[in-house]
Formats: C-alpha cells, sequence, structure tokens
C-alpha cells in the first residue's frame, strides 16, 4: 500500500513537472515545424530565462509567475531579432552549417550566464515552496502545481494564436508550403521571424516556471537541449499536441525511474525511449505525418 | 606507381612542395618545439586526426552524427581497462577496442540507416547512443563508474610497447595516426568508393536509382570512421591516463570532434587539419588572453565569438578560401 502510494505520488509528480517540460519542448517543435531550423541553443535559452526569473525574484522579490510575462515579452522581442538579423540568412543552408552557428549563439549565451552568475546553483526559495496540497492522500508541491496550470495556460494561449489569430494561420501555411505563401503574399520573412519569436517567448515562459522547481546553473543548458530534443522526438517533431504529451511522458517516465532505479539512471529511460522511438515510429508516437 | 599517382595526381607542383615542406616541418617539429608548443602541436594533430576521421561520414558520405564521442570512449576504455585490469598493452588493446567501436557503429549504422533516418533524425540517434553508454558506463564497476579509470603515471619511463613516455612518443604517434588517415582518406576519395561516397552525400535516392550500393557504402563509411576515432580514443586514453564517462561520452566531446572539419571546410582532405589549426589556436590565445582575469567562461565567450563570425563569414570553411590564396587549388575538381 505505501508502494502504490509513493508511485501514485511519483506519477503525480512526473505530470507536474512534466508539463513545464512540455512548453520548453513546444518552443523547440513551433520553431523546427514551421522553419526546419532545429534550434540547438534551446536549453541554453531555457536556461536565460531560468536566471532572469530567479534574478528578479533575488533584486525586486518579485515572483516568476509574476515576471513571467515580461519574460515571455522580452524573449519574443529577442527571438524576433535573432532570427531576422543572424538566422535569416541560414533558413536554406546546409544542415551542418545552421547547427555551428546555433551551436555558437548556445556557447555564447551559456558563457554570458556563467561570467554574470558563476557556476553555483541558484534557486528561488519562499515560503510557498513548502506548501502543499492534499488530494486524499496524495500531497502535491504548490508550486509543481502552479507551474503546470501557467503551462497548461500558456499553451492553451498558444494553440489560440495558431488557430484563431491571422499570424498564427499565416505561420502554419507558411509551414505547410513555403512556396505557395510566398505566391499568395505573405510576408515569409517576418512570419519567420515571429515564429522564432513566439518558440523564444514559450522556452522563456518555461524558463521562469522551472526556476520554481529547479535550482539553475549554466551546465543545465546542454542537458535541457537534449530534454528537448528527446520530448519532440518521441511526441512528434512539429506537432503540438505531441510536444505537449512527451513532455508529460518524459516526466513521468524520468520520476518513475527515478523512485524504482537509481535517479542517475533515469535519463537512461529517456535515451531508451527516444532510440525506440526513431526506429518504430521516427514520425513520433504522437505525429500524424511521417519525419522527413 | 599507381598508388603515387593516385596519391598526388591532380596536385599541382607548388602544392607538392608546401606539402613536403609541412611533413618535414611536423617531423623534425619535437627537435625545436618547447614544451608548451609540443602540447599545442600534439592538440592540433589530435583534432586534424578526429576530424579526418568524422569527415569520412559528414565530408564524404554526407551522414552527419554528432555522437562520435561514443566510438573515442569505447575505444580508449577499452584498451585502458585492458591495460589496467590485464596488463594487455595498447597495441593488442587497439586492436579489440576498434573491433568493439566499429561493431558500435555498425549497430548505430544498421539502425539508422535500415530505418533510413537522413540528417537531424540520424544525428539525434547517434546522440542518444552516445548518452545512453555515457550512463551505462557511469555505472560500470570494470570501467570505474562515475569516480574514472586511471592508469599509472609512471615518470621518465619510455616504454613503446605498452605506450608510456613523455610528449615526444605521443607526438609522433598522433603525427603518424594523422599522416596515415590523410593517405587513406585521399586513396578512399580517389576510389569507386569514394565516387559511390560522393554520389550518396549529393543525392541518395538519385544514387540508388543508378545502381550505387547505398546502404552498404554508408555501412563502409561509419564503420572506418569508428575505427579511426577509436583509434584516437585509445591513444588520448593514454595520454591523458584517466577517463570518465562524464568527458569521455559526453555530448561537447562529440561536438569538439565536428568542429575542425566543419570549419575548416567539409568534404575537403586539408578541412580537418586547417580547421585543428584555427580551432587549437584560437583556443590557446583565448586562454592567454583571459588567464590573468580569471574569470570562468570569458574564454568560452571568446571561443563563441570566432565561431559565430567564421560561420558567417566562411560558411563553407576556411580551407577552400585558403587555398586559392595558396594558389594550391587541385586541377579539374
Amino acid at each position: 500500500m505505501d508502494f502504490a502510494l509513493a508511485f501514485a505520488q511519483a506519477i503525480t509528480k512526473g505530470l507536474l513537472t512534466g508539463m513545464v517540460y512540455g512548453l520548453m519542448a513546444l518552443g523547440l517543435s513551433v520553431i523546427f515545424g514551421v522553419m526546419r531550423v532545429v534550434n540547438f541553443a534551446h536549453g541554453e535559452i531555457m536556461v536565460v530565462g531560468m536566471y532572469l526569473a530567479w534574478l528578479g525574484f533575488e533584486l525586486a522579490g518579485v515572483s516568476p509567475l509574476v515576471s513571467l510575462p515580461a519574460i515571455a515579452l522580452l524573449f519574443f522581442a529577442a527571438g524576433y531579432a535573432l532570427q531576422a538579423g543572424l538566422i535569416t540568412p541560414f533558413i536554406n543552408r546546409p544542415e551542418h552549417q545552421q547547427f555551428l552557428l546555433l551551436l555558437a549563439i548556445a556557447i555564447l549565451l551559456v558563457n554570458v550566464c556563467l561570467v554574470l552568475a558563476g557556476p553555483d546553483a541558484r534557486g528561488v526559495q519562499s515560503e510557498a515552496m513548502f506548501d502543499s496540497y492534499a488530494i486524499g492522500p496524495l500531497v502535491l508541491d504548490a508550486v509543481r502545481v502552479h507551474a503546470a496550470l501557467a503551462a497548461i495556460a500558456i499553451a492553451g494561449l498558444l494553440w489560440a494564436f495558431f488557430t484563431r489569430t491571422r499570424t498564427g494561420k499565416s505561420i502554419r501555411a507558411a509551414a505547410d508550403n513555403h512556396m505557395s505563401a510566398l505566391v499568395v503574399g505573405l510576408d515569409v520573412r517576418r512570419l519567420y521571424a515571429f515564429t522564432f519569436g513566439v518558440g523564444s517567448a514559450c522556452v522563456g515562459a518555461a524558463g521562469a516556471l522551472m526556476i520554481t522547481i529547479v535550482p539553475v546553473n549554466p551546465f543545465l543548458a546542454a542537458e535541457y537541449t537534449l530534454l528537448a530534443f528527446v520530448i519532440v522526438i518521441v511526441g512528434g517533431l512539429g506537432s503540438m499536441t505531441g510536444a505537449l504529451l512527451g513532455g508529460l511522458l518524459i516526466g513521468v517516465s524520468e520520476a518513475v525511474a527515478g523512485l524504482l532505479l537509481q535517479p542517475s539512471l533515469k535519463s537512461m529511460f529517456s535515451f531508451g525511449l527516444l532510440i525506440l522511438v526513431l526506429l518504430l515510429r521516427p514520425q513520433g508516437l504522437f505525429g500524424g505525418k511521417a519525419g522527413t | 606507381m599507381s598508388i603515387v599517382r593516385l596519391l598526388i595526381g591532380g596536385a599541382t607542383p607548388r602544392a607538392l612542395a608546401l606539402l613536403a615542406a609541412l611533413l618535414a616541418f611536423l617531423v623534425a617539429a619535437p627537435a625545436f618545439l618547447g614544451p608548451y608548443a609540443l602540447s599545442v602541436a600534439i592538440l592540433i594533430l589530435y583534432f586534424a586526426f578526429v576530424g579526418q576521421a568524422w569527415n569520412i561520414m559528414m565530408g564524404f558520405a554526407g551522414q552527419l552524427s554528432l555522437g562520435h564521442a561514443l566510438y573515442a570512449g569505447l575505444g580508449g576504455y577499452i584498451a585502458a581497462g585492458l591495460f589496467f585490469h590485464y596488463g594487455i598493452g595498447p597495441w593488442v588493446g587497439a586492436f579489440v577496442a576498434v573491433a568493439v567501436a566499429v561493431l558500435a557503429g555498425c549497430i548505430v549504422g544498421y539502425l539508422g540507416f535500415r530505418f533510413s533516418l537522413a540528417g537531424v533524425y540520424f544525428a539525434l540517434l547517434t546522440i542518444a547512443f552516445s548518452e545512453f553508454t555515457r550512463i551505462a558506463f557511469d555505472h560500470w564497476t570494470w570501467a570505474g563508474g562515475s569516480g574514472g579509470l586511471f592508469l599509472k603515471v609512471q615518470g621518465g619511463v619510455t616504454d613503446i610497447l605498452n605506450l608510456r613516455g613523455g610528449a615526444t612518443l605521443f607526438y609522433y604517434a598522433i603525427l603518424i595516426l594523422a599522416v596515415g588517415a590523410f593517405v587513406l582518406c585521399r586513396l578512399l576519395l580517389e576510389s569507386r568508393l569514394g565516387r559511390y561516397w560522393l554520389a550518396i552525400r549529393e543525392d541518395a535516392e538519385a544514387a540508388q536509382a543508378v545502381g550505387v550500393p547505398v546502404f552498404r557504402c554508408k555501412m563502409i563509411a561509419i564503420a572506418i570512421s569508428a575505427a579511426l576515432t577509436a583509434l584516437a580514443g585509445v591513444w588520448n586514453a593514454f595520454y591523458y591516463n584517466n577517463l570518465f564517462p562524464e568527458t569521455a561520452f559526453a555530448m561537447g566531446r562529440s561536438i569538439e570532434i565536428t568542429l575542425a572539419p566543419i570549419i575548416g571546410g567539409l568534404g575537403t582532405l586539408f578541412g580537418p587539419i586547417v580547421g585543428a589549426v584555427v580551432l587549437t589556436g584560437m583556443g590557446e590565445l583565448f586562454t592567454d588572453l583571459t588567464e590573468h582575469l580569471k574569470i570562468s567562461g570569458l574564454k568560452q565567450i571568446f571561443y563563441g565569438l570566432a565561431l559565430l563570425v567564421i560561420v558567417i563569414w566562411r560558411p563553407a570553411g576556411v580551407w577552400p578560401w585558403l587555398a586559392k590564396r595558396l594558389g594550391v587549388e587541385e586541377r579539374g575538381r
């Protein structure tokens, strides 16, 4: 009985963390799905978001949940500028050149964090950290619940943006058929910049949520990049629901692996899952179209 | 005669003269280089060698691997483990190391190519295998687990049979490997297999259609590349005398391997060499510049900026541009 409870506890914890993972992966998925550019600096952008939220809390006592909209807006502008300024000329270049460009950006971002904040772990600590909600015998950390709810809300906003607004629909049109989008007169370069902005805003918001759960250090960046890749491949690259469900799946599998095996083995589980999905269902568990 | 023609055919006399001068310089270098300069030269040769190995897959056959640390790590761990546990020297251990790395390469290749994963998807598969192995080695006590594996350092002893000795020994070992890989790559490129690889790189479907055995050619590419990378791993393990899963199989190690050929010029024979000189030179320069400031990360910022400048300014690599400047472009290419 004790074990069943611990198991249920681990699964709910995994689901809650998985929502934030999902939001992070959503940013990667949106960028890849539209531009076919693989953002190798994704985890680095996430870590910058975590540091900014931490900074807001340290300097002004602003809760990361409150500073989140400002961070998202800032990241949208930065992502827009990055795409418009640096990445656009690389859109039709070979993959390895895009890889090198984003790698250089990643190295810059993570080391600016290292220079400014140092290698030590930085966390947000407040009384609210110890609050919890009880559902029957299950005890849920309040911060995790808040982070998961916020992630769901942001994903909902994103969904509304892509299905209800003119810009969102145009972006999807450009993703479906680049040439036709040009033919009907869409400003594809601007849409691409907008997309990178939206993707960056997503991952920046995910960073602000993640800092309430996990303390940040610069070396997390590469881990998050890999994790985001694992999630979107498992869920299906370019699929929004796939990214969210993939996030949940990886969150739960990490939590369960940490409970049943050693915590240090948890990512082996995720990578094993990644290999299986790549081989058996490369379009992802929840992706409709075959991956190419 | 025909081998000689294969090796130097198409090169201008000027290019051959420059190449001979470079080789003479490299052979004589330990006689006049100080310990620091020698260690930098060793680093350059290491990256040139391992870059050449990676270039076979990406530059020739067009398969992007971001998990080459897997083969270097396996090679290093197996040779070092055999020496550490059973006293088996690296000359024998290298054969086992290469065999295991080739097997690993064939598994990755078979799975990837059978299911026709390409581009980013194949790259992610290679990363996944490398990461998977890293965590496995973290928990494998024979290999020392996460605490690492250490080889005994005997000062002043030169024992070529067990690859124990000073910097000069390791310099010549890596020089022989680098020159050997260069010659091998040249011969491969001139062979039928090399032409097949280039056809696959340019358009795999068209190559298949005209009867190129695409799957087999890709498998040979990954096997040769893994074998050479494993040798680099063996050399690396005995040069540094320590191995940790966190570094040996790290994604950073894999990325390091890809940089010299990409920066130098993908698919060219001199690209990995020029790239290794540029990257190592930059690394050392920035270390010197930032050393007295004692700010960790500053060196990497310079490094990132330099990469950014290179990829924007010379996206096809430094070598094609440099070759034009030196007047040593090959005829008929």
